[in-house]
């Protein structure tokens, strides 16, 4: 064989990142940080390389249900601009090595997580990778336009699994934690939907602004904004709270509230005008918002973990 | 085709194969790390005698 014929026929060998990409590398950063949270506010202690190896096989979870929704979703991946040049679209892994990939680091994940904490946290991850799997991915996004509300409970999952590996048992203050992020998500992907326009039309995902329409779409923001800020306030009662979180929240929650409100009273003209302006910076704003809101919780920790100590 | 003159295919797969070999060496070490922490923790040896952690 000539090494042009070589060149062509191993040019889409699968390299290691292209594994690595299956795990959805950006959700991960969200799950280790909200897992970190969860691990950090529940009261007691691990020992810190525990700490950190199920905080690790978290992540792999996560990272190993979004291979599977990678495998799953490989027909309308292909069709949007956002997700065409994944592994799978680009033919670089194959749907079914993707689907196999993501099944074994599932097994090898929730094993080791319970091998390393307790059988509950691993039991959680289970059932996290299979409601985001199951559920979601495979049942609720391709028939409804309520499937990131139900499903975004699969993101939320982290900080309850990272308080159970720490206490044993599913706390009050992980539900806020959980209610914090399954809040969060619509108006988060809402927000991203209204600025991919025709990417979910074309995929014939059911996303709200195909099915009700970007008016609906842009109502339903500010209505799950109003209760995000709701809750976000909430956890200002409870033990994961301090003077800084409530600080941060107030001041988040304000803007919060505000962003949503011109995103609500805006014309399709004018956000055709500016190319969708207002809709991105609301994105964006809301992934400060979260990282902000947990990086507050974490700080609250290990302050009151210092004044345990003094 | 002349011995010894690496393809870019052996470059990539030397890549592939090293990022894998790391990978295991870090299971391997998280496995070990693990079976210190639980032993000098005394899980073990609870485990052995029956002892529930909630005791």
């Amino acid at each position: 064989m000539s090494g042009v014929s070589l060149n062509k026929l191993y040019a889409d060998e699968p390299e290691f990142g292209d594994y690595f990409a299956l795990l959805k590398p950006r959700v991960m950063s969200l799950v280790v940080f909200t897992a970190i949270a969860g691990v950090l506010a529940a009261p007691g202690s691990v020992h810190p390389f525990i700490a950190f190896v199920s905080i690790v096989f978290i992540a792999l979870g996560g990272g190993a249900s979004g291979a599977l929704n990678m495998w799953y979703d490989a027909d309308i991946d292909s069709l949007m601009s956002r997700t065409k040049s994944r592994p799978v679209p680009t033919g670089k892994i194959s749907a079914n090595a993707a689907k196999e990939f993501g099944i074994v680091l599932s097994a090898i994940s929730v094993v080791m997580l319970g091998l390393a904490s307790n059988w509950l946290a691993a039991s959680l991850l289970a059932f996290t990778i299979f409601f985001y799997v199951i559920i979601y991915t495979i049942w609720l996004k391709r028939s409804t336009p309520q499937n990131i509300v139900i499903g975004g409970a699969a993101g939320a999952f982290p900080p309850i699994i990272g308080w159970a590996v720490v206490t044993g048992n599913v706390g009050f203050e992980s539900i806020l934690m959980f209610a914090l992020i399954f809040i969060w998500t619509p108006p988060h992907f809402w927000s991203l939907a209204l600025f991919m326009k025709s990417d979910y039309d074309i995929a014939k995902v059911p996303m709200l602004t195909v099915t009700n329409g970007r008016r609906s779409t842009r109502n339903h923001i500010f209505v799950y904004s109003i209760l995000l800020a709701f809750v976000a306030l909430s956890i200002g009662f409870s033990s994961l709270s301090g003077p800084i979180y409530l600080v941060v929240a107030l001041i988040l929650n304000m803007q919060l509230v505000f962003a949503a409100f011109k995103l609500w009273s805006r014309s399709e003209s004018d956000c055709m005008a500016d190319n969708s302006l207002l809709e991105r910076k609301f994105f964006k704003f809301s992934l400060l918002y979260l990282f902000l809101h947990f990086g507050a919780i974490i700080v609250e920790a290990k302050t009151n973990i210092v004044w345990m100590t003094v | 085709m002349s011995f010894g003159r690496e393809h870019d295919l052996h470059k990539r797969r030397k890549g592939k194969n090293l990022s894998l070999g790391l990978v295991l060496i870090g299971f391997v070490a998280i496995m070990f790390g693990l079976t210190v922490v639980k032993v000098t923790e005394g899980q073990f040896a609870e485990a052995l005698a029956g002892v529930s952690r909630s005791e």
